[in-house]
């Protein structure tokens, strides 16, 4: 297959993840569609790595995965820490940052 | 047979994303976040990069799905009202989706990338294979390497902090966010400072 599907697959998965974010309302689930997002990239990453031919892309996706993980722990504590509080889990109610 | 392989894993990778996008349940959501994750190992090893696609297996559909699935069991899997709280909300995110995936594809397709249309450069035996990366890693990239590691240990340790802190107990358990906002300025230095000490009990007690 040639390098431009993998890259036209992963413009269509990060735009999945982009509507998620908009549309969802938990952030759990906000979360996931982030996930969603960020493998999208990783894709890109791996096919312009085949593309030019060494492995230095390879190197990138793995730490965005490690970046992904960071997130993931930290947000998930987040949601822990919001549901222990009794807090809704809902990103429409929690908008006390928002100024 | 490539094409069918690539094919198969991406029809897999965007119905599981759909999947995430569309579930009610977040518990479901998770498992379709898993199955596009495999669906995605499968398209990096028909890019040859062996390494890269155990890790997502391993690590990503293994480990942190794992983590995702202690907390939605913990929190429980609240469903999310069907109405939109801004009319016309999906209309407008399906549209700028939609701009957004003709502007990420028109921008890549008409770079001046010319190896884009092709299979790639044919790549030496061992390529993406662990022996490769981990010379790169340990190489080339040894500094973000190691702050990658070290990225992985803070977000550990925050973790750890955000999790383990009590809720304040007090009236404003059960309140809705409007009143918790007005007494947090008040209630914040007093929880705030004396964190450290009263962790250490909470941190040395069996989970």
């Amino acid at each position: 297959m040639n390098i431009d599907w993998y890259i036209v697959l992963s413009a269509l998965l990060f735009t999945i993840g982009a509507i998620g974010i908009l549309v969802r309302r938990s952030p759990m689930v906000i979360l996931l569609c982030l996930e969603l997002m960020l493998n999208a990239a990783n894709l890109a990453l791996v096919a312009f790595s085949r593309e030019v031919g060494n492995g230095q892309g390879q190197v990138f996706a793995l730490v965005v995965m490690v970046i992904a993980a960071c997130e993931v722990v930290v947000g998930l504590g987040l949601i822990v820490a919001i549901f222990r509080r009794k807090l809704p889990l809902d990103v429409d109610d929690l908008r006390e940052l928002r100024g | 047979m490539e094409a069918v392989i690539f094919f198969i894993a991406a029809i897999g990778a965007v119905v599981g994303a759909i999947g995430v996008v569309a579930a009610r349940n977040p518990f479901y959501s998770v498992l379709a976040l898993i199955s596009h994750l495999f669906s995605l190992a499968v398209l990096f090893l028909l890019l040859t990069s062996a390494f890269v696609a155990a890790a997502q297996v391993v690590v990503y559909a293994g480990a942190v799905m794992v983590l995702y699935v202690f907390v939605v069991a913990y929190v429980g899997s609240a469903q999310e009202p069907t109405w939109d709280p801004v009319p016309g909300q999906r209309l407008f995110a399906g549209l700028l989706a939609f701009f957004l995936f003709v502007e990420i594809s028109a921008a890549v397709l008409s770079s001046a990338l010319k190896a884009l249309s092709t299979h790639g450069p044919d790549v030496p035996a061992g390529f993406g294979y662990p022996a490769a990366i981990g010379n790169l890693l340990l190489e080339k990239f040894l500094v973000p390497f190691e702050a990658s590691s070290v990225l992985l240990l803070i977000a550990a340790v925050g973790a750890i902090v955000l999790a383990n802190r009590k809720p304040r107990s007090g009236p404003q358990a059960g309140d809705g966010v409007v009143s918790s906002g007005h007494s947090a300025p008040k209630a914040r230095p007093e929880g705030a400072t004396p964190a450290p000490a009263s962790q250490s009990e909470p941190l040395g007690a069996p989970k």
